[in-house]
């Protein structure tokens, strides 16, 4: 039984495929409507999670299904200790598919194991959570057009931050790519992602602490949040913190076409003043996750042979 | 040092020095009730210095941990005091309940009942990352 787990996990024509399918329903969104009439998704969520539950829902009712919903460990069998695998087991007797979020790492891959349905990983804590890169991948190929000969700026907490990690390893499956990574020295890009997307593929790359000398530069900025709690001192973090911060004012240096990007929540980390500005495209983001969803909903159904 | 030779079981030899401890204790042989010697620190021509572990009986024995330890140790196989297979053990490309994730936040730490796998992710490295969160296999 096919799912996915990460990223890599899907092929780039695979990706290519599901991006086509994602463009596809947004011009003709009433071709899919009913689609997966008599479907059902189940939406594990054993952890707190507002977008991307509420995504996976909005996805399959877009594509004419059903949605089974378990929020909250506290709420479900894992409260009275089921294992990941038995709630799979036990799940599969009553959905088609199960979107899952866990806070223990490798979670959705037990579950996976287990089904008898497709699970995808809705993110199983700070490991993986591939559907917002492909939300991140759909809206780099709409806003500019082309996946390859960009430059891209990934900026904050460049250490901690998966979705970073799978963003550079998703792009530099593309030809031609150059990144920018800026960041505090505290929080640099690990040295192994470094070396498995970027080094082992000869992908140019900078590196620097100073976002305004840069912006000019890029194609992409894909902007994360630095949290207080990732310094070793406060001292620090004060210092820095507004470095990384995206306002108008360092949005005048940037070129007229940049496409800024952030996976939300949003806390300070962009100015709410820079949402008013054509090159925000945050919450296009957003909506381009529901899209790839409703792709990869269909693409695993179909394969398991439910549609 | 004489260790006398064995009738039927296996001889691991080539054991990079230091590393004979390790092996012995991953393979279990301190819980089974059978005449086992380890020996550290033996000369070697190959080597210069090197560990051997001797089991005398005809018992199973996991090569992949082998492998995992020191792909560089031969294994050899004795029946009627006569050698009958040389093995050289390769690097595997999975282990199985051979060691054990210590990413707290990994899913096998609270799953008892979870097997715990490790794939081979870097083999000029040596290095086994966890099946389920990645997280690197300390090293040995």
């Amino acid at each position: 039984m096919r799912s996915v787990i990460d990223v890599p996990d899907l092929s780039l024509e695979e990706i290519d495929r599901l991006m086509d399918t994602a463009e596809d329903i947004i011009a003709h969104p009433a071709v899919y409507s009913e689609r997966c009439r008599g479907k059902k998704l189940a939406t594990l969520f054993f952890e707190p999670s507002t977008r991307t539950r509420l995504s996976f829902e909005a996805a399959m009712y877009e594509l004419g299904g059903n949605v089974l919903s378990v929020t909250g460990a506290g709420t479900s069998s894992a409260a009275k200790g089921e294992s990941v695998a038995d709630t799979a087991k036990t799940v599969s007797c009553y959905a088609d598919i199960i979107a899952m979020r866990h806070p223990k790492e490798g979670a959705a891959l037990v579950a996976a194991n287990n089904a008898s349905v497709p699970v995808i990983n809705a993110g199983d804590g700070g490991h993986c959570h591939p559907t917002q890169t492909l939300a991140d991948l759909l809206t780099i190929r709409r806003e500019k057009g082309r996946m390859g000969n960009l430059t891209v700026g990934v900026c904050g907490d460049l250490k901690f931050g998966r979705t970073v990690h799978s963003l550079i390893a998703a792009m530099s499956r593309y030809e031609n790519l150059r990144f920018v990574l800026i960041s505090p020295e505290e929080l640099k890009v690990p040295s192994y992602v470094k070396n498995e997307c970027l080094k082992q593929k000869n992908i140019p790359y900078t590196q620097t602490t100073d976002l305004e000398s840069v912006i000019g530069d890029l194609d992409i900025l894909y902007m994360t949040r630095v949290q207080r709690e990732r310094f070793f001192n406060e001292e620090d973090y004060l210092r820095l913190k507004d470095s990384y911060i995206l306002t108008p004012e360092k949005l005048q240096k940037a070129r007229p076409d940049l496409c800024v990007m952030h996976p939300l929540p949003r806390v300070n980390e962009i100015s709410v003043a820079v949402d008013d500005d054509p090159r925000a495209c945050y919450f296009k983001q957003v909506l381009n996750g529901k899209y790839m969803r409703m792709a990869l909903i269909l693409m695993l159904l179909k394969e398991a042979g439910r549609l | 040092m004489n260790v006398d030779s064995i009738r039927d079981g296996i001889v691991i030899d080539h054991i990079t020095a230091g590393l004979g401890r390790k092996l012995y204790n991953l393979l279990g042989l301190e819980t089974i009730s059978v005449p086992v010697a380890l020996l550290t620190n033996v000369s070697s021509e190959k080597l210069g210095r090197k560990d051997m572990i001797k089991v005398d009986a005809d018992i199973p024995v996991d090569f992949n941990v082998i492998g995992y330890v020191d792909p560089g140790a031969t294994v050899n196989i004795i029946r009627d005091g006569q050698l009958v297979e040389k093995k050289q053990i390769d690097m595997p490309e999975t282990l199985v309940n051979v060691i054990a994730c210590k990413n707290p936040r990994c899913i096998t730490s609270c799953e008892q009942e979870l097997q715990q796998v490790f794939r081979l992710s870097n083999r000029a490295k040596k290095e086994y990352r966890c099946l389920y969160c990645e997280t690197r296999a300390a090293v040995l």
